[in-house]
């Protein structure tokens, strides 16, 4: 580091630089907890449905939270966090392919035909599964050079499908439960929200 | 029927109850003074089988006899601290560590029942006097919950057909509703009207409440119920879906008519009536085919009327169980 750059503007650039780096590892803490929980026992009596709901309901949030993203830009104008936008949308892939491999690997043994069974036999499963198969393209398209090869135009349309999937993460969420939808009601009112202020920004 | 008594070389729960707990038992009584001891001494001759009592707070029951426990060779009893702290029991909770976490506050004790509807002999009881007349029995039973997991549980009990014969059910009595009790101040659960409508009700055919295998459960482990697991007073049908199991009972009404049981009302393509466990009828959004046993690692087959064929089966002859799940 060159003396210049530090005398410039050393907070800004301290920001810029470990932004980016201090929110991953944040973003490694859930996981690192369940872990920990699960070494130690505190998953309780049914571990492995203890598992799955947790890096499903871990999901849910990181697609939230990297959907979050451009609307925070919109309304507070805070324009680095975009640079953050890719890393969140990857974590929250990461922690969907988690969820659905201790679903088939965990709870099913890789038990293929009970598993494509209940794709197409149970709705919440087709739902979450849509969500995954939608979420693949966009990992897979995320790098700089897919981006380029694509060219601007149809790598956002393409990453329009978030939106769909997310919906279809919520609809899952909804159509697993027995009683009582608080929980999926308050993802839903959220992305709703997040929806929302992209909508209005391009109408106005 | 056959009924098979337990052998003497069966396994008994006591010898299966975790260690520290045994070793807690312990230090509990060598903390009692001489005096207090002398006091359950003299009073142990007394607790016979006959006339079940319960003690006033969470300890074990005296007096407990053993009864029918029919187990398979990969039946192994759960684990008390799984059986007290994984369950549904919505009046605390939606969750399943919710019942052991919101329980605490609720008083099982003093307890009445109420027992009305086509009977001769309906009343009011103080829990003390609705046991009285009966045997508490160990029974140890597979439990099968709608979710696909399962447990192992030594209930105790008191036989529910003694309990259905003693109000003298009517000619024209053809089922008995049971309704878990309302007190939304301890139970954190009801506060949420939207959950679930309350009370939870569930309800069973006359001839399948005085099948030898339904009880009427007090204890667990040997010891009253704990709060999250139905205290004071739940039943327990082994061969029915836990849901059935209807917990914390403060009436039994004998009715000419089938009741609507909670889970029927709230989303009747889902729950029927009867619920008998049954491996070729999916719940429509999971399979019933395989179930997980808590403690295991992977599934296991699930059983016809949960391994309680032989007991059971013939109450459901000629019955199209696909249609009547």
């Amino acid at each position: 580091m060159s003396a210049d750059t530090i005398s410039r503007s050393p907070i800004r650039d301290l920001n810029r630089r470990a932004l980016k780096p201090a929110v991953f590892t944040l973003c490694l803490l859930p996981l690192v907890w369940l872990v920990v929980q699960g070494l130690t026992g505190g998953l309780g009596a049914n571990p492995i449905e203890a598992t799955i709901r947790y890096l499903g309901d871990w999901s849910l949030r990181f697609l939230l939270i990297a959907l979050a993203v451009t609307p925070l830009r919109i309304v507070t104008g805070w324009l680095q966090v975009v640079r953050l936008r890719r890393m969140l949308g990857l974590l929250a892939f990461f922690h969907v392919v988690l969820h659905v491999l201790s679903y088939v690997g965990l709870d099913h043994l890789f038990n293929w035909t009970v598993l494509w069974e209940d794709v197409f036999k149970r709705i919440y499963i087709t739902f979450g599964m849509a969500a995954l198969l939608m979420l693949i393209p966009l990992a897979v398209t995320s790098t700089d050079k897919m981006a380029k090869r694509l060219g601007g135009l149809a790598w956002r349309r393409l990453h329009r499908l978030v939106y769909i999937a997310a919906v279809a993460a919520v609809t899952h969420y909804f159509f697993m439960i027995k009683a009582g939808y608080a929980e999926p009601i308050v993802y839903a009112a959220i992305l709703a929200a997040l929806l929302s202020v992209r909508l209005y920004k391009k109408w106005t | 029927m056959l009924i098979r008594r337990k052998k003497k070389s069966d396994v008994g729960s006591y010898e299966i109850t975790p260690h520290n707990v045994y070793l807690d038992r312990r230090r509990l009584m060598e903390g009692i003074g001489i005096a207090a001891g002398l006091v359950a001494l003299g009073a142990l001759p007394l607790a016979k089988a006959r006339g079940a009592t319960l003690p006033a707070g969470n300890g074990e029951i005296s007096g407990i006899v053993d009864g029918y426990s029919k187990l398979g060779d990969d039946d192994e009893l759960t684990h008390l601290n799984a059986v007290t702290s994984y369950n549904n029991f919505y009046e605390f909770g939606t969750g399943k560590k919710d019942p052991a976490a919101n329980s605490d506050n609720f008083k099982p004790r003093p307890w009445q029942i109420t027992v009305d509807g086509l009977c001769a002999k309906p009343g009011t009881l103080d829990l003390d006097d609705f046991l009285k007349p009966h045997t508490i029995e160990e029974r140890i039973y597979r439990l099968r919950c709608v979710e696909a997991w399962s447990m192992v549980i030594p209930w105790a009990g008191i036989p529910l057909g003694d309990v259905v014969k003693r109000f003298e059910p009517l000619g024209n009595a053809k089922y008995v509703s049971f309704e878990t009790i309302i007190r939304p101040e301890e139970m954190p659960g009801q506060r949420r009207s939207h959950i679930l409508p309350w009370p939870y009700v569930e309800g069973l055919r006359l001839d399948e409440a005085s099948n030898p295998l339904a009880i009427l459960a007090v204890g667990l482990y040997g010891s009253v119920l704990p709060n999250q697991n139905g205290a004071p007073l739940r039943l327990v049908v082994p061969w029915k879906y836990g849901f059935k199991s209807v917990k914390s009972i403060v009436r039994m009404t004998f009715m000419d008519e089938e009741p609507k049981n909670t889970w029927q009302i709230m989303n009747p393509p889902e729950y029927g009536f009867y619920a008998n466990v049954n491996p070729d009828v999916d719940h429509p959004r999971w399979s019933q085919a395989t179930e997980r046993r808590i403690g295991d690692f992977s599934r296991r087959d699930t059983l016809m009327f949960n391994g309680y064929d032989e007991e059971v089966g013939h109450l459901y002859a000629g019955m199209n169980l696909a249609t009547l799940y």
